[in-house]
């Protein structure tokens, strides 16, 4: 960036071989190394919660309880009684999505929902999900959505265009929303911690105003704390929001 | 508009109600409503809804003129009817009710 020093803020999205000689083989990034932890993350919070089965739930428990029934109250509130079949791919999709957000903020790690290959491919199953469940609720009706009910006919080669666009758009806003939040959050990480490293070599007043780097990169993991959640709900209950247009009829 | 003043009524009816030490703890942390409170997130939101309908506008354009060897015609057909569709998502954002 400024300064002289080069620091190069996108460079932490880059990817490289990981585990020598075999994952060079393999083309094996970080991507779908933190893919894998995510998932063992997730599965063993859920295992281990609820392994005692108590009655009364202790922490761990509670917490993988609250998990399931949040998730679970989405899914039915949000696509109706048929929510029940789709709550495990919106349970699935929340947590590998939030344990991604989370566990690209801890130091040395990589936070692969900052990949727009990623996110287009979660986004991109969604809506072949949300289009194959339309068919098979709807039948061929699924196109007359595409003509708003009321409107002109003499506009429909106007209108019909716009409404496939605005549905085919779909995807990519998922994708990119999610992909621009972490890529977002984690360059502002970069360009104050590179603040703080120029700073320190101004001597002694470079390291009292330091702090002031330092002191926004603290708020900003607050920031992105809320934020990783906020993004795997935004994904989940739109997944449920396009399910629900999905099976109404 | 009325759904606006729902909320700032249950907005003052919750901070009487802590004033008076009725409720002990905000009980109204939903991320759907921290979702759609600030400002710069909304907008945020809106832009990536209008960014990509142009994209994908753009992307069919751009593929049917490769494809017909039309040079351009098909780009900014689809670029204009990307616009109207991203103007379209921006409008099912923002627009008070939530029926479909």
């Amino acid at each position: 960036m400024a300064g002289g020093s080069s620091i190069n803020v996108l460079e932490q999205f880059e990817l490289h071989p990981v585990l020598g000689g075999l994952g060079e083989a393999l083309r094996f990034s970080q991507s779908p190394l933190y893919m894998i932890i995510a998932v063992c993350l997730v599965l063993a919070f859920l295992y281990f919660g609820m392994r005692p089965a108590a009655v009364v739930p202790g922490r761990l428990q509670a917490a993988a309880e609250v998990c399931y029934e949040f998730i679970h109250n989405m899914a039915l509130d949000t696509i109706g009684p048929e929510g029940a079949a789709f709550f495990p791919f919106v349970f699935t999709l929340f947590f590998f999505i939030l344990a991604g957000n989370y566990i690209g903020l801890l130091p040395f790690s990589f936070t692969f929902t900052s990949h727009i290959a990623v996110t287009l491919a979660l986004a991109l199953m969604v809506f072949a999900l949300t289009v194959v469940v339309s068919f098979k609720v709807q039948g061929l009706r699924f196109f007359a959505h595409f003509m708003p009910a009321g409107a002109s006919p003499f506009l429909a080669p106007l209108l019909i265009p716009i409404e496939i666009l605005s549905f085919l758009s779909r995807p990519v806003s998922l994708s990119i929303r999610l992909f621009a939040n972490m890529v977002a959050g984690h360059v502002m990480f970069d360009i104050f911690a590179s603040f703080v490293i120029m700073l320190a070599g101004f001597g002694v007043v470079g390291d009292v105003f330091a702090i002031g780097p330092i002191a926004i990169n603290v708020a900003l993991m607050a920031l992105e704390l809320l934020v990783g959640v906020l993004q795997a709900y935004v994904f989940a209950i739109l997944t449920c929001i396009y399910l629900r247009e999905a099976v109404a009829h | 508009m009325s759904k606006e003043k729902d909320e700032s009524f249950d907005a003052r009816l919750k901070a009487a109600e802590r004033r008076n030490g009725l409720v002990t703890q905000d009980t109204s942390t939903s991320p759907e409503a921290d979702a759609d409170k600030p400002l710069a997130t909304l907008a945020l939101r809106a832009g990536t809804e209008m960014l990509s309908a142009l994209i994908v506008g753009v992307a069919i354009g751009w593929g049917l003129d490769h494809w017909l060897h039309t040079r351009a015609v098909f780009l900014i057909l689809f670029a204009l009817l990307g616009g109207g569709a991203g103007v379209l998502n921006v409008w099912r954002l923002v627009r008070p009710t939530d029926e479909t």
